[in-house]
């Protein structure tokens, strides 16, 4: 065989492979959504890879604001506000104190300064079962168990790791020239950080709220331990939905519910990938 | 420049709830592993009776044995899998960003996500074998998350699907970074492109080797959401791993200081994996 047909050939493999794996990524999805949009019998009886032969948004209704939560019919529906109730205050405080933090551990030098930051770091990664039992005690306390506000807390104090970490490291690759110049025009605190280093924050200000949106918004295991039905996230709703549904089992349904929760993060990540990508590298290469 | 009184008292509040609630409340945990807690937490010293109990539950094996499987795969499969995506997509292919946006999206999905959908997709009766059926292939049997011996693997699956991506993007990111010279030189002298990969380039990326095991060693200890999701520990305790156990132990079945043992001995896996690397990152940054 000639080079060149060699090559040709190993070129069509390599997009052959590359389309198949690429089928099997898209797979899920594609099923998620077919057949939230198939009645019931059609599922049964046919194969989940079908077009809907009968199409339907009926299952979408049922997901959104009919189907039965915990005690009342109230669909997703609710809990897709309670999620947003939360994500908002969240993703904008723990930003903020991100931000804050950032500044002040690159332009300050104290004490301590390099302890709190891994302190902070290694906060990250800790698993959370660990602080479950005192932070239940807590909220008990502070009046907060069962509430939305409750998990606006919890989050934000485990976000404060992640969003230190993404301002410290772009404000540590800062040109400090910038700053010392500002502060020779007599900027103080504020002035500095509010006029040389936010108004060129825009690139990490969005990798943050994205990367805390994203979290925030998947969030399971604080949701399921300190909140009750007034205030259960999403993501705990859908999992009622789906795993609490006796009798006939609604695969349409929880496909529907499955991918409302899915429809706010798979928008920002389409609309934001390049910024979405950046916050993962972040989070994972440090330094 | 010298911190005054204002970026002191500023990041006091940031430093206090990380002080309490991480580093108070993981010491809080682990004092509630020595005592005699059940349904309630007391202070009542116990000794290791705490830790001595979980090592003769059978529960905590299942849990640990379950969690061995599922991380070694896991980590081994999706870096396999990332690093091959990556590699394939370097080969200047069309539609790259379109490509990469597909193997990363998963990423984007909430872990409940993406157990519901698999679920129902490894379900016989409706899912794959389900489909398969009706395409004719009769004798396929593909039951593994209603078996006990198998659903584990279900989980893999799963959680492999979610984040392959993720690791592609990060030996992307590394592929990139390799020095253009040292392979123009390979290739000069006549070097096949698998040789280029396998001699040259992909020694360079062990530092993402490095940064690919970390994260994935700890999302694997930390898994719990997709767990719960796909088959709820299930058939029977089959898909435990810790931190089901721990959730149970300490609200389901009222032995909280036998839970909190075990959360104690998940952050001590943590904390062999992370706290090296975290250690030299850091060391690296002060010094680059």
């Amino acid at each position: 065989m000639d080079k060149t047909l060699m090559s040709r050939v190993a070129r069509v493999v390599l997009y052959l492979i590359l389309i198949i794996m690429a089928i099997g990524f898209i797979m899920p999805v594609y099923v998620m959504i077919v057949n939230s949009l198939k009645p019931l019998d059609e599922i049964r009886s046919g194969d989940l890879m079908a077009l809907p032969i009968a199409w339907t948004v009926e299952p979408w209704l049922q997901a959104w604001s009919k189907s039965q939560i915990g005690v009342q019919a109230t669909g997703l529906k609710p809990y897709f506000i309670n999620s947003f109730l939360l994500v908002i205050p969240a993703v904008v405080l723990s930003t903020l104190i991100g931000a804050l933090n950032g500044y002040i551990l690159t332009q300050f030098k104290f004490k301590f300064a390099d302890t709190l930051f891994a302190a902070m770091l290694f906060s990250v990664f800790i698993p959370f079962q660990i602080v479950l039992i005192p932070m239940a005690k807590t909220l008990g306390y502070l009046g907060l168990a069962g509430t939305v506000k409750g998990l606006i807390f919890v989050n934000v104090v485990y976000g404060i790791g992640f969003t230190t970490l993404f301002f410290r490291n772009y404000y540590a690759a800062f040109p400090n020239e910038l700053v010392r110049s500002a502060r020779m025009d007599g900027a103080g605190f504020f002035g500095v950080l509010h006029k040389i280093l936010l108004p060129n924050s825009a690139p990490i200000i969005v990798v943050t709220v994205i990367w805390q949106f994203t979290n925030i918004w998947n969030e399971f295991l604080f949701g399921a331990s300190f909140s009750d039905y007034t205030s259960f996230p999403l993501t705990v709703a859908l999992n009622n939905l789906v795993s609490s549904s006796t009798g006939v089992k609604e695969y349409n349904v929880h496909f529907a519910g499955a991918f409302i929760a899915a429809i706010p993060t798979l928008v920002v990540y389409l609309v934001s990938g390049k910024y979405f990508v950046r916050g993962l590298m972040a989070g994972s290469v440090k330094g | 420049m010298k911190a005054g009184w204002l970026p002191k008292l500023l990041i006091t509040p940031s430093a206090f709830l990380v002080l309490v609630c991480v580093y108070g409340y993981i010491m809080f945990t682990v004092y509630l592993s020595f005592t005699s807690s059940t349904i309630l937490p007391t202070l009542e010293w116990n000794g290791t009776a705490a830790y001595t109990r979980l090592f003769g539950l059978e529960n905590w094996s299942v849990a640990l044995g379950n969690l061995w499987i599922f991380a070694s795969l896991y980590i081994l499969i999706a870096m396999g899998l990332g690093l091959t995506l990556a590699v394939l997509i370097d080969q200047k292919v069309r539609a790259e960003s379109a490509l990469r946006s597909i193997f990363l999206y998963p990423m984007a999905l909430s872990f409940i996500v993406t157990g519901t959908a698999w679920k129902w997709l490894l379900d016989p009766g409706v899912g794959i074998e389900h489909t398969l059926k009706t395409m004719g292939f009769e004798n396929i049997p593909f039951d593994w998350i209603k078996n006990s011996e198998m659903a584990i693997y279900c989980v893999v699956i799963a959680a492999v699907w979610q984040t392959a991506g993720f690791v592609m993007a990060m030996f992307l990111a590394g592929l990139r970074g390799v020095d253009g010279e040292q392979i123009n030189a390979a290739r000069l002298d006549g070097a096949k492109t698998w040789q280029i990969y396998h001699r040259i380039i992909i020694p360079q990326l062990g530092p993402v080797f490095i940064s690919a095991f970390v994260i994935l060693a700890h999302m694997a200890i930390k898994s719990y959401d997709l767990v719960i999701a796909l088959t709820n520990g299930g058939p029977g305790r089959s898909t435990w791993l810790p931190s089901v156990f721990m959730y149970q132990y300490t609200f389901t079945r009222n032995e909280m200081a036998v839970g909190a043992a075990s959360s104690v001995l998940m952050l001590l896996g943590i904390g062999v994996v992370v706290l090296p690397y975290l250690y030299s990152e850091l060391r690296k940054g002060n010094h680059g």
